[in-house]
């Protein structure tokens, strides 16, 4: 079946069986690998992408339900906050392999964008759902802050 | 070691037109003369001045590409952040180690600080020969800083130079920097290499591979391992157009599911229903395998691997007091967070694998054994890796066999790309095995230890792996007792027994190998010791490590550090309790204290760690904290609750849900002091693991439950 999406701004029309979910249509259609595929079963935040404006788990969505919808991968964050956060992994050195790192990114930028200013806890609690096997998490924490201090500069 | 290198160095220099290409010669690593290595090109510059490092070792987040780059740099004083890494080809006669190219044991800096600085240095001398002779002054006079050769009243990119750099000799011993003119060796604002595209989604990593007309495929294995197909039946895989086929494995392993995208593949999998002979499998429940594994360390070992049995059966019988523990380890996955995946493509010569490959020559073995190609015609893509912890390393090279199975299963033609998915990864085996340890230990009327029996039970990792002739001797795998036989610890009567387990089930090592068990039984003993001796746990230990040998000296050096920095022995907040343990693996030392609150029946949380190392001169100070961040997390999430299990030899788990990654709120904030040394650099990929968890179960010991059997969570630890 044919899916029409906007995706980092562009719309797209893709065919796929409706049930494939939004990560598999845009990495294996769509050839957008910055968003990545870690257990399929909303356990790792690997597949994190933001669907009509609301982080998500890609590999929950079955593409027949997100007909219509905007969708913004890591390719496609842009804005202050967005650059305060890849600006900050970058000043911190968070990365280590990197494959979780879409999804830590693209909550990061939502965490900011609702909360300027979080404190630990608050960053502990909405970044729970990211795992990160390389375990930079403290890195993570800091990062966050460094963001926001890096936004309200 | 690194005088003797350099020694036995010298470079050559590739003449290609447009750039300037160098590196150690092969010989350096191995005796034999190898025509067809000219050199081995570990830097490239070319004429519009960019630098290219070329990275023998793969990057799976250990932080290797960073650091060869930052030797390079140093020596080339050129800032690493505009250097481009790029990763080696497969080619062992250039870039292996004893004609083998693999990244293992935390080895790539070790082996890699006299090699990638004597090529950038080489690289400078030779530019400034030649800016030196053109501007006609003596090379004295001619300095190379980012990138430009200057000398009185003259200054050129160094870009401009590079073709008549070419034609000097490479010089045989380049003078490399003393220590004390480093500017970006041991800096520790100097980031990472890979930042950007890590950052950015740009980072290709294997999973990533997308060839135009590839099929995706996904391998359907037995349930139990040592199962073999019978047979299967794909009546059920209907409303799949992206479907394509399925054939039946040639050694009986299981079944290559093909499909023209990732998920139809998973989806058209779910639906063959496959019979399986289950009579040469494991077939054994997880309970059974303990009981059969701590049955061992309570029988006469196989192997006598340190002292002599009797002896310290007599120091125990004039011990005034003994204490005696079982300790039990769980099969534990590496769960890598990029699944296995690899895809295999024809090419006019050959083949070519794109893998986030960790052993391009295992690959290339298999891959020529499989394809009756030679091996130089098997081309290796090495991508990003997105984690390994030991997986992607197998002496079978099993997800390289698969691939290669599938690709001729398909025709031989059609790039094929092979997937796991996380569920194939929990459930897939090459585990680090289920160990069970037993210690005796007798002490004095003054608490010294006076005898020290200690019997392993494990599957041997290393017999019969492509490291069986350094690893395992007179029938004693390292991996089961290593750590314990090599203690740095002065302990009289001690005595080390092993008795090999056997089972069909996939093992292998896992970040610290043996390590990951053996830390966690000396540092729980020597901390039980302590407490039975009615003595400090630090100093204790530090009585134990009273000799002059470096490695006495060095573990010591990071105790004390951990001490002080953790303020071990000042006052201990209400409500929390603190453990520590030391280790030395991979040449490398480590101490740690970590702090928690609450006790092991409300809920423990850990609040704090603190983490000395020595590794040598510190390279990259901020490469090596986020390693012990690292391999901090990996041990202790671990230990808290991660354990594999099996019914009937299935196994019990699926995925993270019951896998459970250590989580962001798991764990506060890790310090890590590094201490100043001149040593030649060893890894830390591996060594921040084995401390923390005995560190943990210390600390919990401490508030009157002393875990012995993990994982924790599962053995009378409630986490909060
Ligand atoms: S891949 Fe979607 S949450 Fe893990
Ligand atoms: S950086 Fe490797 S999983 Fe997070």
């Amino acid at each position: 079946m044919n899916f029409s999406i906007t995706v980092n701004g562009i719309k797209k029309t893709v065919e796929a069986d409706p049930e494939t979910p939004v990560l598999w249509v845009l990495r294996d259609n769509l050839r957008l690998t910055g968003t990545k595929y870690g257990c399929g079963v909303a356990s790792c935040g690997a597949c994190t992408v933001y669907i009509n404006g609301e982080p998500t788990r890609s590999c929950q969505v079955p593409i027949e339900d997100a007909e219509g919808a905007t969708i913004t991968t890591i390719e496609g964050a842009r804005g202050r906050v967005a650059q305060s956060v890849q600006q900050a992994w970058e000043e911190l050195s968070v990365v280590q392999c990197g494959y979780c790192q879409s999804g830590q990114i693209m909550s990061a930028i939502s965490l900011l964008s609702r909360n300027p200013r979080p404190d630990e806890a608050d960053i502990n609690d909405y970044m729970w759902g990211n795992a990160c096997r390389c375990a930079t998490y403290q890195r993570i924490r800091a990062a966050v802050q460094r963001a926001s201090e890096i936004l309200e500069s | 070691m690194v005088s003797e290198i350099s020694r036995r160095s010298f470079l050559k220099v590739g003449a290609a037109a447009s750039s300037l290409v160098l590196g150690l010669g092969a010989d350096v690593l191995s005796a034999k003369e190898h025509s067809d290595a000219e050199f081995t090109p570990f830097v490239r510059i070319s004429v519009d001045g960019t630098v290219t490092v070329i990275v023998r070792h793969f990057e799976c987040g250990q932080g290797t590409a960073t650091g060869l780059s930052t030797l390079v740099a140093e020596e080339l004083n050129f800032p690493l952040a505009e250097i481009r890494m790029e990763f080696a080809p497969a080619a062992a006669d250039v870039y292996g180690r004893n004609g083998f190219m693999a990244t293992g044991g935390s080895g790539s800096m070790r082996d890699a600080y006299i090699h990638y600085r004597s090529a950038g240095a080489a690289a400078r001398e030779m530019l400034i020969s030649a800016a030196a002779r053109s501007w006609q002054v003596s090379p004295e006079n001619v300095n190379l800083n980012n990138g430009v050769l200057s000398s009185i009243g003259k200054s050129a990119p160094m870009g401009r130079f590079v073709v008549e750099a070419t034609q000097f000799p490479v010089p045989a011993k380049p003078q490399l920097k003393s220590s004390e003119a480093f500017t970006q060796i041991g800096n520790p604002e100097i980031g990472r290499i890979d930042n950007k595209e890590k950052v950015t989604g740009a980072a290709k990593y294997a999973m990533d591979m997308h060839l135009d007309d590839q099929v995706t495929a996904v391998i359907l294995r037995s349930p139990r391992f040592g199962g073999k197909l019978t047979s299967f039946d794909v009546a059920n895989v209907v409303d799949n157009p992206d479907f394509l086929r399925a054939h039946a494995l040639p050694n009986g392993d299981g079944v290559a599911v093909f499909a023209k995208s990732t998920w139809a593949a998973f989806q058209a999998r779910d639906l063959i229903i496959a019979e399986w002979d289950f009579s040469k499998a494991e077939n054994r429940s997880s309970d059974e395998m303990r009981a059969d594994l701590l049955s061992a360390v309570n029988s006469d070992p196989e192997y006598h691997a340190k002292g002599s049995i009797a002896g310290t059966a007599s120091a125990l019988e004039n011990a005034t007091q003994i204490i005696e523990q079982e300790f039990y380890f769980p099969h534990l996955a590496h769960a890598p967070m990029e699944p296995l995946t690899c895809t295999l493509a024809r090419t006019e010569t050959g083949v070519i694998l794109y893998d986030g490959c960790q052993t391009p020559s295992g690959a290339q073995a298999v891959l020529s054994r499989m394809l009756q190609l030679e091996p130089k015609q098997i081309k290796i893509e090495t991508l990003f890796a997105g984690g390994s912890f030991g997986r992607r390393a197998n002496t079978g090279a099993d997800y390289h066999r698969e691939v290669a199975m599938a690709f001729l299963l398909f025709g031989g033609e059609t790039p094929v790309k092979l997937v796991w998915s996380r569920e194939d990864d929990i459930k897939g085996g090459y585990y680090r095995p289920a160990v069970a340890h037993k210690v005796r230990m007798g002490l004095d009327g003054t608490g010294r230890i006076v005898g020290w029996d200690h019997r392993v039970s494990g599957r041997a990792i290393f017999k019969g792996s492509f490291l069986e002739r350094r690893m395992v001797r007179d029938g004693i795998d390292l991996g089961s007792v290593e750590g314990i036989t090599d203690t740095p610890y002065s302990i009289p009567g001690h005595y080390v027994g092993v008795t090999d387990e056997r089972s069909p089930i996939t093992v292998n090592w896992w970040r610290s190998v043996g390590h990951s068990h053996t830390a966690y039984v000396m540092e729980s003993m020597m901390d039980m010791a302590a407490a039975a001796a009615g003595q400090d746990p630090v100093s204790y230990r530090l009585s134990y490590l009273m000799g002059d040998s470096p490695d006495q000296k060095r573990l010591a050096s990071v105790l004390r550090l951990v001490a002080q920095k953790s303020d071990w022995d000042g006052q201990v907040p209400e409500g929390r309790s603190r453990g520590v343990a030391i280790h030395k693996s991979f040449h490398t030392y480590v101490a740690e204290v970590v702090e928690i609150s609450g006790n092991a029946n409300d809920g423990v949380k850990i609040e704090r760690i603190t983490c000395a190392v020595d590794c040598g001169v510190p390279v990259n100070p901020n490469v090596i904290e986020a390693q012990m961040e690292g391999g901090i997390g990996f041990g202790i999430g671990h230990i808290m609750r991660d354990e594999i299990t099996f019914t009937n030899g299935e196994v019990d788990q699926f995925n993270f849900p019951d896998y459970e990654p250590l989580r962001i709120n798991d764990i506060g904030a890790i310090d890590t002091f590094i201490v100043p040394s001149v040593e030649p650099p060893t890894g830390v990929g591996e060594p921040g693991t084995p401390p923390a968890g005995p560190a943990l179960a210390n600390a919990i010991a401490a508030t009157g439950v002393r875990v012995s059997h993990l994982p924790m969570s599962t053995n009378g630890v409630e986490f909060v």
